[in-house]
């Protein structure tokens, strides 16, 4: 099973790099999006899937899967979300004032 | 205490300025910064008879004892002249900067920057510790930088501050390095420690770069020669600062750290060599090139070059006694250091009367260019005394204090010639040579001070407003100065027994007894070669000022082109466009090469440790089952991921990116992690949802038309990350050299009262990082409303993006 993850995730982290080196605004956000898909697998997986129980105390037996890494992912999809969410008003702010989403357009040196 | 205080009262005081400003808005501020000299001076001398018997005063307090940095206060002879002249002269500069500055400049950063400077200054001279001293240099040079700009609207007074500051923050750095040296050989940072233990390290091989490296921060701080091209232009300060920072004080902290550290490096040909010889230079070039300067605070600066290059000349002499060893016959070569200290204050006092009589002059007239100027004896006749008192006593003439020490200055280098180490014997004659050329020099530009300025056709003002003398108050200060000037030529022996004895005590500490190294300071000596070198330099000196304009033309030999201000402009032009170059060539403003630049290090970095150390490691051995449901749900998000690449709309890549994450989510269910997996649903919702609303304000997806070179090469590179993540994972999975801190957390309901653990993790456990979690939110929340607001702003008003 994690030999299987990794593999996809591989997969996903590969597609993601490739979105986020594209010209593209809105390919490189979908790229950052799919990166922290990728890594919150990551981050799950490499601690050891299906090991134990729900932790939740009162609800099941011991042994317990691993906790600490879901109370990391459990931050990391709060905070993907808000850098998101302001990387999309970014993008929106960017085209209403420069009139393009190419980021090579958006350099800033030649057509100032 | 006494000194602790001393340290600390004008910074405490700097801090207040700013504030007392505003609540004394009809009295002028500098009276109020008048008193913290005042009242260190006072405290300083009453210690002077406790020093004058010898004793020392020293207090510490630990600071950072494990790197050996302690906040050591000394005080000795040696520092305490300079703690002297520090207040002293700090004092009467206040008191004349009063009536020079009007009210209208800022004068609160003025006041400010100076009790910084002032109280750095008293930092560098008292402390004991290497390191402290080096803080305390560095912010000397950071409050002179800012005093040069004060008229930081003005173009040469920011190219001055600049300029001022590279040189010496440069020489600043090299000399912390020798004394990280200093400490490697000697294991303390205490000077004292360092002189006692010295005689243990003269062989070590630091020893010489040491002493190469801390000259090198002294020569730069006291404008020695080459380095000396950043005072004339920080005569872009106000007089005042100039007075201050520039002649009597800051330019000397170089001596001062030659001074002290002669114990320590003294005895050594190199030391020797460096300082004498940079000194006779610096003294030669400095008086030869303020003959051919028109602004008077442009001759003056040469002139303090010129001077400090006179004292580090005389510190490099008296530093052979050393290599001598004490006996009756080697005694003489200490008076040389003698006659440093000796014109060391001299100077102080002479100089710093000379540049508020040229402040005056500028102040009253409006110019300080010796070609317009003439004829104002007559109409400032105070002025023109503190000129002629000034003037005098720098061209060595009696009966003021300059001709004691000029005298002085002669004899060492007359004693040089018998010399016979360091095989000084083939060239022993050229040290009275250039000391008496340098001589004619410095008196040909002091006739020009007095005549040029006060002799001569009369000044016409433009507006024809009627000259007349400065006011008292700016007057006060050159003439307390002119009566030391006089006074000291006196009673040179007052000077000489209560503060320059206890300081020969300190830069020979247990050589000789202090009483047999300080010389009985006679006006008169009968007729001997010293007093027919100074008649000389009177006779020739008149000639060659007479004669001035038959010579000048030599001036003209040395093209600017090669002078060192051209060299440092051509350094400095180098450097700016060389970094602009190597800047501008990776910082293309393109996003892609940007996060290229991330993804090749990780790649080379990563990639090549894998490599050479075989850290690599993969088994299955471990793996839990694969169900079919498992590893359908993999394809889909394979095949989502894959054909996100190739998909015309964005509507349907962001719909893939939410077949992603919402398979992200059913992992979460799978992997037993129940609240990620609802907090993955609602937020992959909102994710969706977001990029939709966006789109109705976006263009339309085009293909990409990059060339397929730049897409192959994207491939690659992503490809490479993606197997690069591959194995990385099942390197750190197959990992076990550490147990897992996980079961900790278990505890949680004896711990933090919680059954759901990640709960508690995040609420209790580790609550803070939650609460700033939170605040990231936050601030991204109000980003997006801010960037949002400003739209409506903006579009009417400019469009300069």
């Amino acid at each position: 099973m994690e030999t299987l993850m990794i593999l996809l995730i591989g997969v996903l982290i590969a597609v993601a790099t490739y979105l986020i080196l594209s010209k593209n605004l809105i390919r490189v956000i979908l790229g950052t999006a799919v990166l922290s898909h990728a890594v919150h697998l990551l981050i799950l997986t490499i601690a050891g899937v299906k090991k134990g129980n729900v932790p939740l105390l009162k609800e099941a037996e011991a042994p317990y899967t691993d906790a600490l890494p879901q109370a990391l992912i459990l931050t990391a999809i709060v905070i993907s979300f808000a850098v998101t969410a302001f990387v999309l008003v970014l993008a929106y702010r960017t085209y209403q004032s420069n009139g393009t989403d190419d980021l090579e357009g958006l350099r800033g040196q030649e057509n100032e | 205490m006494t000194i602790n205080l001393a340290i600390v009262i004008p910074f405490l005081m700097a801090i207040l300025i700013p504030i007392l400003y505003r609540r004394f808005t009809k009295l002028h501020i500098g009276w109020l910064v008048l008193a913290v000299p005042v009242i260190i001076f006072i405290m300083l001398v009453r210690l002077i008879p406790f020093v004058a018997e010898g004793h020392t005063y020293s207090h510490t307090y630990n600071w950072i004892p494990s790197l050996d940095i302690n906040f050591t206060t000394y005080l000795d002879g040696l520092s305490m002249i300079f703690g002297l002249l520090i207040t002293g002269v700090g004092s009467l500069v206040i008191l004349y900067s009063i009536f020079y500055l009007s009210a209208k400049e800022s004068l609160q950063h003025f006041y400010c920057y100076l009790l910084l400077f002032m109280g750095a200054m008293l930092g560098v001279v008292f402390s004991d510790n290497l390191m402290v001293l080096y803080a305390f240099w560095e912010l000397t040079s950071v409050s002179s930088f800012l005093l040069i700009a004060f008229w930081h609207h003005r173009k040469a007074s920011r190219a001055g501050a600049q300029k001022a500051m590279l040189i010496t923050v440069t020489g600043g750095v090299s000399m912390l390095v020798g004394f990280i040296m200093l400490h490697m050989m000697t294991g303390s940072y205490s000077v004292h420690e360092i002189i006692r233990n010295v005689s243990q390290f003269t062989d070590h091989q630091l020893f010489v770069p040491a002493m190469i490296l801390i000259l090198f921060g002294a020569f730069t701080k006291s404008a020695q020669f080459p380095f000396h091209i950043w005072l004339p232009d920080a005569m872009e300060a106000p007089t005042p600062v100039s007075a201050y920072l520039h002649s009597a004080t800051m330019v000397k902290a170089g001596i001062y750290l030659v001074a002290r550290l002669t114990p320590i490096f003294g005895g050594d040909a190199i030391w020797f060599w460096l300082v004498t010889v940079a000194g006779l230079v610096t003294l030669f070039w400095g008086s030869f090139n303020a003959v051919k300067q028109t602004d008077l605070k442009a001759l003056l600066a040469f002139s303090t070059v010129s001077q400090l290059g006179l004292i580090m000349s005389l510190f490099g002499m008296g530093s052979v006694a050393f290599k001598l060893g004490y006996s009756d016959s080697t005694i003489i070569y200490t008076q040389a250091t003698f006659a440093a200290l000796f014109h060391l204050v001299n100077h102080s006092t002479f100089k710093g009367a000379l540049f508020m009589m040229v402040g005056i002059v500028d102040h009253e007239l409006g110019t300080r260019d010796v070609r317009r100027l003439g004829g104002l004896m007559s109409l400032m006749p105070l002025t023109f005394t503190v000129a002629v008192i000034g003037s005098l006593s720098m061209a060595g003439m009696p009966p003021f204090n300059g001709f004691l020490s000029k005298e002085m200055f002669f004899a060492a280098a007359i004693h040089m010639r018998d010399l016979d180490i360091f095989s000084i014997s083939s060239i022993g004659i050229l040290f009275p040579v250039v000391a008496w050329v340098a001589s004619i020099f410095t008196f040909v530009y002091c006739m020009i001070i007095i005549f040029k300025t006060f002799f001569g056709k009369p000044y016409e003002k433009s507006e024809g407003k009627p000259i007349h003398e400065a006011p008292i108050g700016m007057l006060v200060s050159p003439i307390i100065l002119c009566v030391f000037v006089v006074g000291i030529f006196i009673f040179p022996n007052v000077l000489g027994q209560y503060i320059l004895k206890p300081a020969m005590a300190s830069i020979y500490p247990g050589f000789a007894p202090a009483e047999v190294l300080t010389p009985k300071i006679h006006a008169w000596h009968g007729i001997n070669m010293e007093l027919l070198m100074t008649i000389g330099v009177v006779i020739v000196g008149v000639m060659l000022y007479r004669k001035l304009k038959t010579w000048k033309p030599v001036y003209r030999l040395f093209p600017y082109r090669f002078s060192f201000n051209e060299l440092f402009r051509h350094l400095l032009e180098g450097l700016e466009s060389g970094s602009n170059k190597v800047t501008t060539s990776y910082m293309t403003g393109s996003l892609r090469k940007y996060v290229l630049y991330i993804y090749l290090f990780f790649i080379v970095a990563v990639g090549g440790y894998f490599l050479f150390s075989g850290g690599f490691a993969y088994s299955s051995a471990n793996d839990a089952p694969v169900e079919i449901y498992e590893l359908m749900l993999i394809i889909v998000m394979l095949l989502a991921g894959i054909s996100m690449l190739f998909v015309k709309s964005r509507l349907t890549a962001t719909l893939l990116n939410g077949v992603i994450g919402f398979g992200v989510s059913i992992f979460f269910v799978i992997f037993r992690a129940p609240d990620l997996a609802l907090t993955q649903l609602i937020v992959e919702s909102v994710t969706t949802v977001l990029f939709l609303l966006c789109f109705s304000f976006l263009p339309e997806w085009k293909r990409e038309d990059s060339p397929k070179s730049v897409k192959i090469s994207n491939a690659v590179i992503a490809g490479a990350v993606g197997a690069l993540v591959v194995v990385m994972s099942f390197a750190v999975m197959y990992y076990d050299e550490f147990d897992s801190i996980s079961s900790y957390f278990e505890n949680a309901y004896e711990l933090a009262g919680g059954a759901n653990i990640v709960n508690t993790i995040l609420g209790d456990f580790r609550g803070f990082d939650t609460m700033l979690e939170v605040v990231v939110l936050f601030i991204a929340g109000l980003g997006v409303y801010t960037l949002i607001k400003l739209k409506a702003r903006k579009e009417d008003t400019d469009n300069e993006n």
